[in-house]
């Protein structure tokens, strides 16, 4: 059980998006539709395990003075995988995604989890840190995205629920909507944890 | 657990050089594997514009492409007879700026029908272009039908609260129809 509370952490009670308020400018920026959120999370949650894996491996072998360079070197060179094979395999995608896919670099997310977790853990544990916080962007990422699109398209995942010539609320797929989902979002998880105090 | 490598001058070179050296070789192993899907994948993508705004044709117009001043020309043909020529044009004056659409004009410089490409419109107003809006333009020769909107005295409806798109869409067209009056044009029709 001990190990399993590494892979639930990330999920809500230290969800990276919505508690530690960590990755806020591609959460803002891609979740104009739940499709874009949930690629977006998934392109993260691939690079936050890679580089976790490998920092956790690496540790011992990375001198404390040089380590933030270490980290970036490995993980930009999964995010530079990532953006490369989204461009063969899921051109549309990456079309949506854009310049934010290359930014994962700097996500605070990631190089957070690295200097945080991953230098102190061991390889198995950073494994868990690794997609537990990365699934917990991933939902928070996806039900962002997928408010703005009911509210601002009136449609799921691509799936039509208005017609075509319905008016929606397009406030919500403009970067002001990204800020009331995101603000309504954090204060009803904030609601759920001192309710119940996790 | 083993100890932590000290912070000298050594160990910190040879480190970086050691980490730096493994992940250039996995990103030259994944730019291999990557490379030929990419390319195919963006080949698709344009054949399949010109395929969506040109009549039935069976060459392959991406390999006989030409940049002339910033517009890419794809002529099709059909059992070696001309059917047309897509053009790939742009314009800056949308309402965020640049923004890519692909024309297909028949031989005798009538568009066909239109396609955009890459757009950063704002969403539910601008990017409205995309949808049935531009099939007013199928069908219609530039040299008989005024490309303004209505406002500025032309014949086109410009899409509500987006005149700017408008413009800027109408703009694009009339680069590509110049283009193809200038360069193509008397190509196609020389028999």
């Amino acid at each position: 059980m001990s190990k399993l509370k590494y892979l639930t952490n990330g999920l809500f009670k230290e969800n990276p998006l919505l508690v530690l308020v960590l990755g806020t400018c591609p959460a803002l920026a891609v979740t104009t539709s739940g499709i874009n959120g949930v690629g977006m999370g998934a392109a993260t949650t691939f690079v936050l395990l890679c580089s976790n894996v490998l920092i956790s491996l690496l540790k011992n072998l990375i001198p404390s003075k040089v380590r933030i360079v270490a980290f970036i070197v490995v993980i930009a060179t999964f995010v530079t995988i990532v953006d490369m094979t989204m461009k063969a395999f899921v051109p549309d995608l990456y079309k949506s995604l854009g310049i934010f896919i290359p930014l994962i670099v700097v996500n605070c997310i990631i190089l957070g989890r690295a200097e945080a977790f991953a230098q102190k853990n061991t390889v198995f544990l950073s494994m868990l840190d690794g997609i537990g916080m990365g699934i917990g962007f991933t939902l928070a990422l996806g039900i962002m995205g997928s408010i703005r699109e009911i509210l601002g398209s009136g449609s799921f995942f691509e799936i039509r629920l208005l017609s075509q010539e319905a008016k929606t609320m397009l406030l919500f797929v403009l970067p002001p909507g990204a800020f009331i989902t995101f603000g309504y979002l954090i204060a009803i998880v904030n609601r759920i944890k001192s309710k119940y105090n996790i | 657990m083993a100890k932590k490598l000290e912070s000298s001058l050594k160990n910190m070179v040879l480190s970086l050089l050691f980490i730096s050296m493994g992940m250039s070789a996995a990103l030259g192993f994944v730019y291999v594997i990557t490379k030929s899907p990419i390319e195919n994948s963006m080949k698709k993508a344009e054949t399949e514009a010109i395929k969506n705004v040109l009549p039935t044709f069976d060459n392959d117009p991406t390999t006989s492409a030409t940049t002339i001043e910033g517009l890419v020309y794809y002529t099709a043909t059909n059992k070696g007879n001309p059917v047309g020529c897509a053009i790939k044009t742009f314009t800056d004056k949308g309402f965020a700026g640049h923004f890519e659409i692909m024309v297909g004009f028949k031989s005798d410089g009538t568009i066909y029908k239109t396609v955009v490409l890459d757009q950063k419109e704002t969403p539910g107003l601008g990017d409205k272009m995309k949808t049935a809006w531009k099939d007013q333009f199928n069908e219609k020769n530039p040299a008989n039908f005024k490309l303004l909107v209505k406002k500025d005295g032309g014949q086109v409806d410009a899409i509500t609260a987006s005149t700017i798109t408008s413009r800027a869409f109408c703009d694009a067209i009339q680069k590509a129809y110049d283009g193809f009056m200038k360069n193509i044009y008397s190509d196609l029709n020389k028999i």
